[in-house]
Formats: C-alpha cells, structure tokens, sequence
C-alpha cells in the first residue's frame, strides 16, 4: 500500500486543493452522519423533538429485546441466502453452458447481461405485474395449477416474490463473473483429465468447481451484500415489508421506524447495527482479494 | 472444445435459449401491457400475449401526461427523464472528476495527512447510505438543499473505489514521464491534463458506464431528499403511479417502466465493452 512514486511534484497547497471536493463531501455527508448516527443510538428524544437524553446502551438493549427485530434478523438472512444461493446456481449453470458453445455465445452474452441496468425499483415493479393475484399472468398460471398464489395474504409468496426479482436483476452480474473465472481456467488442465478418461460430469466437480472457488465466494460475499442493502427498492416496490411485517428487511426496518414511525434512536441504533454487518462484509472480502492474488 | 459431443452442444444452446426467455419474458410482458388499454389488462385474464393497438395512445399518456378514460390523472414521464438523466450525469461525471484530482493528489505530491486522508476515503467503503440514512438526511434539510439537484447528486459523489482505481492506474504510469514533463518545465496541472487524463480514457469511460447506470438506478435517495413531484426522477415516479388508494394504470406504469428502462440498458448493450471491464475494475 505505501509503495510510492519515486519523482513527485512539488508543491505546498496544491495537493490539498485536489483533495479538497473530495474531503468536503466525504466529511460533510458521510463522517458527520456517521457520527451522529452512534450519538443519536445513544440518546432517547420525546415525541416532539423537545428533549434528548442521553440512555446509553438502552436503544440497543430494547432493539435485541424486542421481537419484531429479531425477527426482521431472520427473515433478511433468510432471504440473502436464498438470494445468494438460487442467483449463483442459475448464473453458475448459465455460464458454464455459454463457455462451452462457441456458435453465438457473443449473442448470449448480450442477452443476458442487459438486467444489470434495470433498476432494482423496476424489477420489482415488473414481477409485481405478473404475480398480481388478480391480473398476473404467472399469478394466474399458478391458481390454474391449483396453487392459490396471493403474496398479499401469505408471507411465503411475498418472500418468493422478492427473492425472484432480486434474483432476476443479479442474474447478469453473477453471469459475467463466472463466464471470465472459467475462462480463465487453463484448457490444457481439462484436456488432461479427458486423455484420462475423465466425462464432462466429472470433470466440472473435479476440476472446473474447485478451480472457480474463489469467484464463487467472490460472488457470495458481493450478493449477501447487494441482498443486504441494494434491495431495499425490490421491497418498497413489490411488498412494503407485508403482509404483516414478513418480508421486512433490516434497511427497510431502518427506513421504516426512522421516517415513517419517527423513532429516531431507535432507527440510529439500527443503523449502527447495520455499519457493523457492512464492516464485517468488506473485511471478509479483502482477506478474501488478499487470497487471490497468492492463488 | 475438448471433444465433439453435438448432444450436450445442443444442451448448452437449449439451456442458453431458455435462460435467455425467462430472462426476457418479464420485459416482453411490460411491452405488451404498454400496447393495451387499463381495461384489457384489468379484464382479461390471463393476459393475452400478443400486443395489442395501443401503444401509441398508451405512451403518448405516459411520456406527457394526461387524463385517462377511467379519470385518473397521469403525471408526465418527460420531465421525471430529464431529472434522471440530469442526476445521472452529474453523479457519474462528479464522482469522475473528485476521483481523479484525489487520486492525482495521493499519487504524484508528498504532504502531511496523506495516508490519513487515503484511509478516510477508503473508510467511506464501509458507510453506504443505507447505514445513515436517518443523519444524512438531516445535513441535506438544514443545508437547504431539499428537492433539489445538489441534494439529489452530491451527497452520492464520493467515491473510494473510482479514487482506489485511478489511483492504481496511476501508479503504473512510467516515472519517465513525470520526469520528462518536469524537464520540459510543465507544471503539475500541466502535466495532469496532457499526459494523465488522454492515458486514462479507458478507464474513465469504463466507469462512467458503471456510475452512469449506478445514478440512474437511485431510489431510496431521491424518496428521502425529494418531496415535490416537479423533482422525482423517474424511477420513483413509477412507484408513485402503482398502488395508493386509486385504481392502477397498469398499461401506462408497464410505459414508464420500459421509458425507465431503455436509456441505462442502451449504454449496457452499445458500451458492452467498457461495462465488463467497469464492472471487473471496479471490484478489485
């Protein structure tokens, strides 16, 4: 990190005039926030905004005491594994077909990578079309095979809803990522192990999937957090965290009880929360880059 | 090819061709909605899947707004377009430029604080708005800037890995060229604007791309910092046009979605090139 040029320029103000839009904003609308978020857990104010008090670690201890929370824990992390899980399987399986078609795999590449544009409030707005239980053409085939689909009524229908438009919109990514780990994958490994014998089955478990292991917890990581936070518009646009509170997810929780039910410790406390799980994430992904150059 | 198996070629374009279906169908259906009337849609079911002979009555409604035949008021898409392409553009090029003269900073110059300042924008990696929303909010409303492009764009300029990439960038840039522009006697900014921003172009087009498409995208931003509707962008707008108490327009939200649509996935398709490689850098 500390490598540095060996011919420099001089000058006395000019580098802290350069740096200078870039700390303003940084200070002004992240580190100030910031900060006030961690005092604003600590402190309790009325409903009028009248008086804060500061309640040290009270915001915490009512968050982890109370139900509704613990329970908006569940279901995001319920619902970043599904996410995770079904958007990697679909990509991974996409991507190891178009690296073995040589005929048109630009076209498909083209085809497939343009859901990474829409935006995620779209995305939910176009699934929400068709599973609407009373005009949706998806919602309709599933009543016409039996299945009562109404995912304003029944929680597990609204978490496939949003699981299936935030799957849709990550598809591309996941995608791209996979199709330049397997090319990367050097061909005279697989030719080996198919002078031994070895089928395509076989030779995707033995070789292709161990090899691919660092895009996959590449993409892991990237999708738990793009699950964790990027999705927040798929759920105010499909569900509002309904029915009940069912598919509230920790931003939308945030969001929520911050501007909607003006409780403002609470929601900051949430917020610090949050801070943690992003730290945790990223420190997880740069031990993981760290690897990957040793690989 | 390791070996000819026409049977699993013909799986592998099967499974493409039907990935590629699933993939599109939910944009196909939008289109389709868009060409019919709100009573077709509301009527018929299942929809039919052919398009209908609306469209141009349809979009004419949702690009410049209108009252429909059921009497529900429709806000014009137009101006919500302009709103997002103006926001769009000025967090992509914004984020460009402040990255670029940071980068250029930490890089090429020796001063006091430089490590502290690198980690500090390395930090805000960790700080993404949906963690602050509550405060962030509160700064944009005391300084006056509520519903307005400044609110909308600035806060969402900084950016760690645009000043981690260039930064990167730069450092492989020959040495000798520094030296040569210094014996030439071309001063810093000089040299920043001959040598460093033509050698940067790839890069920078790569990332406007990702940036473009990142700004464009925004929602839970532009729901907290704009209150009237003369500054919603549009991808809001559509949400504002589904559900609430009145009757949905189906066939005009499913317009403004695919107008929401069409500018970011052009940039996509026609800068196929620079996205994949926006996307690789600006993940490392």
């Amino acid at each position: 990190m500390s490598v540095e040029k060996r011919v420099l320029f001089r000058s006395r103000w000019l580098p802290w005039l350069l740096l200078a839009p870039q700390v303003i904003v940084i200070s002004v609308f992240f580190f100030w926030p910031a900060g006030q978020a961690l005092l604003q857990s600590l402190q309790q104010q009325d409903a009028f905004g009248m008086s804060t008090e500061f309640v040290g670690l009270d915001n915490f201890r009512n968050l982890f005491g109370d139900e509704s929370y613990l329970a908006s824990f569940k279901i995001t992390a319920l619902f970043s594994v599904l996410v995770a899980v079904c958007g990697l399987a679909v990509a991974l399986l996409l991507a190891v077909m178009a690296d073995r078609v040589i005929k048109g795999a630009m076209v498909y590449k083209t085809l497939l990578i343009w859901p990474y544009a829409v935006a995620p409030a779209v995305a939910g707005v176009l699934w929400l079309f068709m599973f609407a239980p009373s005009i949706g053409v998806v919602s309709y085939t599933l009543q016409a095979m039996g299945l009562d689909w109404n995912h304003l009524l029944n929680s597990k229908h609204a978490l496939t809803l949003i699981v299936v438009a935030a799957v849709w919109k990550q598809i591309s990514y996941n995608f791209l990522f996979f199709l330049a780990g397997l090319q990367s994958i050097p061909k005279s490994l697989i030719e080996a192990a198919a002078i031994d014998g070895a089928g395509p089955a076989r030779r995707f478990w033995t070789i292709v999937f161990p090899l691919l292991s660092p895009t996959t917890f590449f993409l892991l990581v990237i999708n738990v957090v793009y699950a964790f936070f990027d999705t927040f518009a798929i759920v105010d646009a499909t569900t509002h965290g309904g029915p009940g509170k069912d598919t509230a997810i920790l931003v939308y929780k945030v969001y929520y009880d911050g501007f909607k039910a003006l409780d403002l410790g609470g929601s900051a406390a949430q917020s610090v929360v949050l801070m943690v799980v992003v730290v945790a994430l990223t420190v997880l992904q740069f031990r993981f880059v760290e690897k990957k150059v040793q690989y | 090819m390791v070996e000819r198996r026409p049977a699993l070629t013909l799986l592998a374009h099967l499974t493409l061709i039907i990935g590629v279906l699933i993939v599109a169908f939910p944009v196909y259906l939008t289109f389709v909605a868009s060409t019919q009337t709100a009573e077709q849609i509301a009527q018929s079911r299942p929809l039919s899947l052919i398009p209908g002979d609306h469209m141009l009555e349809t979009w004419k409604l949702a690009l410049f707004g209108g009252e429909t035949s059921a009497g529900s008021k429709i806000p014009p898409a137009l101006p919500m377009l302009k709103i997002s392409l103006i926001s769009a553009l000025v967090i992509s090029i914004g984020k460009i430029a402040i990255s670029l003269l940071s980068a250029f900073a930490i890089v090429y110059f020796r001063f006091p604080l430089k490590q502290f300042f690198f980690w500090a924008i390395f930090v805000t990696l960790m700080l993404p708005v949906e963690v602050r929303i509550g405060p962030t909010y509160q700064v944009v409303a005391d300084l006056g800037l509520l519903n307005s492009y400044a609110g909308l764009t600035v806060p969402l300029i900084a950016s760690a890995t645009a000043t981690f990439l260039f930064r990167q960038f730069f450092m492989t840039v020959p040495d000798e060229l520094v030296e040569a522009a210094r014996m030439d006697g071309a001063a810093p900014m000089r040299f920043f604007k001959d040598v460093l921003l033509p050698l940067s172009k790839t890069s920078i087009a790569a990332l406007f791309v990702i940036q473009f498409i990142y700004g464009w995208n925004q929602y839970l931003w532009p729901l907290l910092v704009t209150t009237e509707e003369t500054m919603y962008p549009v991808v809001m707008g559509i949400k504002r046009l589904v559900g609430g108490e009145s009757y949905t327009e189906w066939n005009v939200v499913m317009a403004t979605a695919l107008l929401a649509m069409i500018p970011p996935a052009l940039i996509v398709v026609l800068m196929q090139k620079w996205f994949v490689k926006g996307l690789v850098d600006t993940e490392k």
